[in-house]
């Protein structure tokens, strides 16, 4: 990897970055994102790799960041990335084991301490694992890491047996001289190898074809562990002398704590403290049920502040006003500014959305005079650190933070509010605490998803082809916050048009902006899984198909003519479509299959979806079949659960998900009331891999993109009604008057569906 | 004080009647593979057997299960069911991260003692009140077929000897 800005060629390394990893890096160049560090140099500041060798038991051999063995010749590998489900621990454990010579079975994985420095991603500079990444930062600056670690072990090896290193070879944790019958094991070499200077050249990784480990269906390294109940996830974390806390932060965004009566609290059997902060209460009890019911005995008063009476329809309205009449920011621009012919256009609602990983927020903390320990599974570890020495008041180096295994991110974990807010409550304590938000907590205090509202249009020609192509997004910046020296200096915001500036379609003219809308103070917005792509290419897969329709061509037909410059991709479209058979005979009345295609995070993909839409409005997926190259698949298990699951997130999104806002709160609160698919809800989902030598793509976030506007197109095929809001509304997919009393008649006094 | 059998231990906890079984077991018998995911019983992550069947331990009060058999996902594998379901939960890698799983390896080994051979909707209606929001249902539906028929279409994970993960 090239650590200078430009290449020998001349190019721009920061914007050939940009383009390979897309929008949600773009931001993150500045924080010195730098391919030349962390991952992608494997000799880190040896000073740095050995303090935190020695900090993790000191073993004999850990020649970086990554990689310890012991004389008793065990392997630890040290995860850079953490694991909330999309398997890299054991994609990580698989680049590392395959160049170090040792089997899957043969390694034990650790969670990082929070180092920016030592475990910092190279795309985004800093310990995140998001923006599907890991694999593809990895791919190179691991293999490095194990490579160079087998060949100092190869190295101790031959110096004691004096032979050449190159005679040797490595398998299964054993250095082999096959010549003399001679082996040792890495145990026995590690301290030998520990002495080695760091090789002084480039090592030489292996050829694909003698790959052991990368291209095969491994059973990830944490399954046994999850199937059995011991894995540890921050809300498990049990600390000597700990207690356990619930709070409930002020419900209006922005709202602070008026006042609170404690007695009611203290009444409660179990309950040990009443703690009052600037904008919540919590209570500590025994055990969670006394904090619980402890809370639930409190009368708050609140002041709900400036937002006390917002809405959804107001903040909808501000939205669409900021479309219209703010400033916008110039996303691409291709060709000419107008087009001829005549011009279809349409507009589109996005909801906010809240994350829900299924293990609610929770951190346990400990602060004493000179010490803050912190245990919570964070996508940000050196971030949440820095965020806990803040609010404790002591100085970085005294806090430790124990990174867990995490129950879902999807963004949400990028956040360090509810660290922030457990330290708060810990300082006020003499013993440890384990904070543990409520459900309904957790969805009423999520950063969600920005809502958006784009309008987009285009002229077409004479057989319905655009001759221009403009795309206006408006919605909020979550880099503006995050990090906003992350924007361009016009204030641009990367992810707000990744797939939307970049479509894979011949389009001659093309123009994209964006208007950035902040929300009203107190609301803040977060990263939610498939970022940018999930919001863009929603729209835009559902309005290449309204040009579809309005050429009176097929979907498949028109896409195929507007990819004819691009056969990746094309190459997908025609394999999902052989594969559902889309040209095999017609459809039973009311089912439809719609296709959407997408480029993002440096994988292509095709989804065709098939739903059958009732009578009376219900939605039944049937079927998807996704055509997928993601380029070398180093687990084509892991990515196939990925493509499933993530296809399976953005249909349950799609189908029942949307943050609402009542008197300036959340109106929804827990699984009753913000929908998720069940499993008799979930379709079957086939996945046809074309096989790649190219570098690994993203694949995490791929599927929950590119699901909604597939399944909003087949929608169309199966209605003829085209939805531009999302969550799907069953209202408008009523067929007839029959069907409509027939949906009026199954809902009961209160107002509730009754469902069969 | 409560007695409670849990895995075939008696313990004695001081608790409140009231108090939901979820909360017994987490922070008072130490047993935390049970998972708390709603606190309404609407997404099955604290699912156990009482009694061999399955309830949602967080709207159980521990006040009437004096004499129950209270089963968790950490003794599930002395169960012949229980363990041919962890099996193959392996065999094709069912979990992502993990959360939701003790409680659908519990609600699937209740289905398969009581149903050996279910169709697609005896799986629908067993397993619909289980939420996995990373959505391994695909995989929920094949494991289970697996070990209903000895046989997968779905991809098999290959595994030399012990799992290597244990952070």
């Amino acid at each position: 990897m090239n650590t200078s800005v430009r290449d020998a060629s001349g190019v721009d390394q920061s914007r050939r970055r940009a383009l390979k990893f897309g929008g949600l890096t773009v931001g993150f160049l500045w924080l010195g994102g730098s391919v030349g560090k962390a991952l992608g140099a494997v000799a880190p500041t040896p000073g740095d790799a050995t303090a935190a060798a020695v900090a993790d038991g000191n073993p004999p051999f850990a020649p970086n960041a990554f990689i310890r063995i012991d004389l008793d010749g065990s392997v630890r590998l040290v995860m850079p990335f953490v694991e909330m489900g999309q398997s890299i621990y054991t994609g990580t454990a698989m680049l590392l084991s395959e160049e170090l010579g040792v089997g899957l079975d043969q390694v034990r994985v650790e969670h990082a301490p929070p180092d920016d420095k030592l475990y910092g991603n190279a795309a985004l500079g800093l310990q995140v694992t998001g923006g599907s990444t890991s694999t593809r930062v990895g791919w190179q600056g691991l293999r490095e890491a194990g490579a160079v670690a087998r060949t100092l072990l190869v190295s101790a090896a031959a110096t004691q047996w004096k032979v050449d290193p190159a005679s040797c070879t490595v398998e299964r944790g054993q250095v082999i001289h096959s010549a003399s019958g001679r082996q040792l094991g890495f145990g026995a070499l590690a301290s030998a190898a520990g002495k080695l200077p760091l090789p002084s050249a480039p090592v030489k990784l292996k050829d694909a074809k003698d790959f052991q480990l990368i291209g095969k269906p491994w059973r990830r390294v944490d399954a046994q562990i999850k199937v059995n109940g011991t894995a540890q996830f921050g809300i498990d974390v049990r600390v000597p002398g700990m207690k356990i806390a619930t709070v409930q932060a002020c419900p209006t965004f922005g709202g602070k704590l008026k006042a609170v009566d404690e007695r009611p609290a203290h009444a409660i059997p179990g309950v040990l403290a009443v703690i009052k902060l600037d904008n919540a209460v919590a209570v500590v009890g025994e055990h969670f049920w006394a904090a619980k019911q402890g809370l639930a005995a409190l009368d708050i008063a609140w002041d709900h502040g400036a937002n006390a009476t917002l809405d959804t329809a107001a903040l909808e309205a501000a939205l669409e006003e900021s479309s219209r009449n703010g400033t916008p920011i110039l996303g691409r621009k291709v060709g000419q500014d107008h087009g001829e012919g005549k011009l279809v256009e349409a507009a589109y609602h996005l909801p906010m959305l809240a994350h829900a990983p299924m293990e609610p927020m929770n951190t346990t903390v400990h602060v004493t005079a000179d010490l803050c320990e912190v245990w919570v599974g964070t996508q940000v570890p050196a971030r949440a650190a820095a965020a806990a020495a803040k609010m404790s008041g002591l100085p970085p180096e005294k806090v430790l933070l124990h990174n867990q295994y995490l129950g879902g991110g999807f963004g949400r974990r990028l956040e360090t509010d509810s660290v922030e807010q457990a330290v708060l409550i810990a300082k006020q304590l003499s013993y440890p605490v384990k904070v543990i938000w409520t459900r309904e907590e957790d969805i009423r205090h999520d950063l969600c998803r920005p809502m958006y509202y784009d309008r987009i249009s285009a002229n077409v020609d004479g057989q319905g082809m655009p001759t221009f192509w403009r795309d206006r997004i408006t919605g909020g910046t979550v880099l503006g916050r995050w990090a906003p020296m992350g924007l361009t200096k016009e204030g641009l915001d990367g992810d707000a048009v990744e797939c939307a500036a970049n479509p894979p379609y011949a389009l001659p003219n093309l123009y994209v902006d964006w208007v950035r809308h902040d929300m009203p103070e107190g609301l803040l917005v977060g990263w939610w899984r498939g970022v940018g792509p999930t919001h863009n290419l929603f729209v835009v897969e559902s309005f290449i198909d309204e040009l579809a329709h309005s050429a009176g061509q097929s979907p498949l037909a028109y896409r195929r003519a507007l990819l004819k410059d691009n056969p990746r991709t094309l190459a997908l479209l025609e394999l999902a479509a052989e594969k559902i058979g889309w040209d095999k005979g017609p459809l039973p009345a009311r089912v439809g299959r719609g296709i959407a295609v997408g480029e993002a995070f440096g994988s292509r993909v095709c989804v065709i979806a098939e739903v059958e839409v009732t009578p009376q409005g219900d939605v039944h997926l049937r079927r998807a079949v996704a055509a997928l190259d993601c380029g070398m698949a180093v687990n084509p298990s892991s990515v196939e659960s990925q493509i499933q699951g993530g296809l399976m997130f953005g249909f349950s999104a799609a189908l029942f998900s949307g943050i609402t806002v009542k008197q300036g709160a959340i109106e929804q609160s827990n699984f009753n009331d913000y929908r998720i698919l069940r499993l008799n809800e979930a379709p079957k989902i086939e996945l046809y891999r074309v096989d790649s030598s190219e570098s690994p793509g993203g694949i995490g976030e791929v599927g929950t993109a590119i699901a909604a506007p597939a399944l909003n197109n087949a929608i169309f095929a199966a209605t003829g009604v085209r939805l531009r809001r999302l969550p799907i509304d069953r209202q408008a997919l009523i067929q007839s008057e029959d069907a409509m009393h027939q949906v009026i008649a199954s809902i009961d006094s209160n107002g509730t569906e009754i469902t069969a | 004080m409560i007695a409670l059998t849990v895995n075939g231990q008696q313990h004695s906890i001081d608790a409140p009647p009231d108090m939901p079984l979820l909360w017994a077991l987490r922070d008072l018998v130490g047993l935390t593979g049970t998972k708390f995911g709603c606190g309404i019983a609407q997404c099955g992550a604290c699912t156990v057997h009482l009694d061999g069947q399955p309830v949602r331990s967080c709207v159980l009060p521990v006040g009437g299960l004096a004499g129950k058999a209270i089963t968790t996902i950490e003794a599930i594998a002395q169960n012949p069911v229980g363990q041919k379901v962890q099996q193959a939960w392996l065999d094709i890698d069912v979990v992502q991260c993990g959360y939701c799983q003790s409680g659908q390896v519990m609600a699937a080994t209740a289905l398969l003692t009581r149903t050996p051979q279910p169709t697609d909707a005896d799986i629908d209606a067993a397993m619909a009140g289980n939420i996995c929001r990373c959505g391994t249902y695909v995989r929920i539906r094949e494991a289970i077929k697996l070990v209903a028929t000895g046989h997968t279409d779905a991809m098999r994970t290959l595994a030399d000897a012990a799992p290597g993960a244990d952070a």
